[in-house]
């Protein structure tokens, strides 16, 4: 099964768009916590949500290393490999 | 260049505006005792419904004359770490009286529950090994987790289901699995079906860890906490509790039946670079926990305690963190405005309860936690009860009270 890069932002940016208080425009280049101005509890809320979409796991140690939405893309296809 | 404090920002203007409201509710300081369940804040007279001291024992005669029989015999701290000349008689007479009190083979005693909780994750995980964390996990088991360097996977709260998912997702991973739950939740009082994890316990073969800091002393019928309340306490692994809440003490333990188990004192960094529990902490504490041996009837007047607080709140129809009644109390409030000026209200009319807000707390809740002691007086619950009525019935304009 091959997921695009593409679907990959489309479905994040779906996801997101909960914690997405002040409308921002989701990119690539968006910082999950520091331009949406959310906690690390909701990111990691945020996540678990990721991990139930693709039936993956993203171990919690990998967060400090994954800081925008592109980061996080790179995270997913990963896992699927 | 960045000033280091730059990031911290944020927090600071979002107490600064606390304090301009008039509060400081993470500056609260008691300025005397007068029973462990009244104490002078702002030269009030004020009852402590929020102090974890669920048992009472802070002021008992016999844990006082211990300690001070202990700063007379061995002074006062012990200038070292367990494994060089920081381990004396007493320390070992507590982790006796600790695994024979948990009827478990080996106890390790250490300084801090926090520090337990670290020390316990760092010696049992390691970077090819995988911890399952509960979502609602206190942060001391989140940072032990970091230390131990292990894979970390969080699994939603209380869910045993979701657990499931993510064990079927590792299986074929090399490492050891070690999973974590909390006996009783420290933020909203429930408890961890422990049940349903046991039985995923059976089918996967992980390991499991306990952490009884707010029940150990406090919950089952010889106070081993919530896995002996529930009927399945000898399927736990690994047990930590702390002093610090039904020991009146500091310092906490793990214990286990494991062959190996003294291996965490020589694998654990936590254990072996910090400085022994000094001499006093640990003689009160032994003696709490003969007490809480002897004294089970404790037990049973923290249960009446409990479920009149709760009963009341509920009478009030005030929205509660948990659906069954629990040492830990907690009150939803609307938002963080008004957790504030209820948690205030209720200090200046003279009672003292914790104020727990995101994202320190579960479901983004904005909490007003009230812990109960065995020593609270029916008449101290009772007034509890009706200045939480008064002071929420003041705050809301027409809505319903405690209620979005």
């Amino acid at each position: 099964m091959s997921v695009s890069r593409e679907d990959i932002l489309a479905k994040l940016v779906g996801l997101l768009q909960r914690f997405n208080t002040n409308n921002i425009d989701l990119t690539e280049t968006t910082d999950i916590s520091t331009d949406l101005n959310i906690d690390s509890v909701a990111v990691m809320d945020f996540v678990m949500e990721v991990e139930d979409e693709y039936d993956i796991d993203i171990p919690l140690n990998v967060l400090s290393e994954t800081h925008t939405i592109s980061d996080l893309i790179g995270v997913v296809e990963g896992q699927l490999k | 260049m960045i000033d280091l404090f730059d990031k911290h920002k944020p927090m600071v203007e979002r107490r600064d505006a606390m304090i301009a409201a008039g509060v400081e509710p993470f500056g609260l300081t008691i300025e005397e005792f007068v029973t462990p369940t009244l104490g002078i804040i702002q030269g009030r007279q004020t009852i402590l419904a929020g102090t974890n001291n669920y048992m009472g024992v802070t002021f008992e005669k016999q844990c006082i004359e211990a300690g001070k029989k202990a700063l007379d015999d061995y002074g006062t701290g012990t200038t070292g770490s367990r494994v060089a000349n920081g381990t004396y008689k007493l320390h070992k007479q507590l982790e006796a009286e600790i695994a024979r009190f948990m009827d478990k083979k080996h106890c390790i005693v250490f300084s801090t529950g926090y520090t337990a909780n670290v020390a316990m994750m760092a010696g049992l995980a390691g970077p090819r090994d995988t911890i399952y964390l509960d979502s609602d996990s206190h942060a001391s088991i989140y940072d032990g987790c970091a230390v131990s360097g292990a894979r970390l996977v969080r699994f939603r709260h209380n869910n045993a289901a979701d657990l499931a998912k993510r064990l079927e997702r590792n299986k074929d991973s090399s490492g050891g699995q070690l999973v974590v739950l909390e006996g009783m939740y420290s933020m909203l009082g429930d408890r961890a079906p422990i049940a349903d994890f046991i039985e995923l316990k059976k089918k996967y073969g992980f390991q499991l860890l306990l952490d009884e800091a707010h029940s150990f002393g406090v919950l089952g019928p010889n106070g081993r906490g919530a896995a002996e309340e529930a009927g399945c306490y000898d399927e736990a692994d690994f047990i930590v509790g702390t002093f610090s809440k039904s020991c009146g003490a500091i310092g906490g333990f793990g214990v286990g039946n494991h062959p190996m188990f003294e291996a965490i004192r020589l694998a654990s960094r936590p254990y072996v670079f910090t400085a022994s529990p000094s001499p006093a902490s640990v003689a009160t504490t032994l003696e709490a926990v003969r007490l809480l041996a002897r004294e089970p009837e404790r037990r049973d007047r923290l249960r009446e305690n409990a479920d009149r607080l709760f009963n009341g709140f509920k009478g009030l129809g005030l929205e509660l963190g948990c659906d069954v009644s629990s040492p830990v109390i907690a009150v939803k409030c609307p938002d963080e405005e008004a957790a504030v000026g209820i948690w205030k209200g209720l200090l200046e009319s003279g009672v003292y309860v914790n104020i727990a807000l995101p994202p320190g707390t579960p479901g983004n809740e904005c909490l007003l936690r009230c812990s109960v002691s065995c020593a609270h007086s029916f008449e101290e619950i009772d007034k509890i009860i009706e200045l939480f009525g008064d002071v929420f019935g003041q705050f809301q304009g027409a809505s319903q009270p405690g209620r979005e």
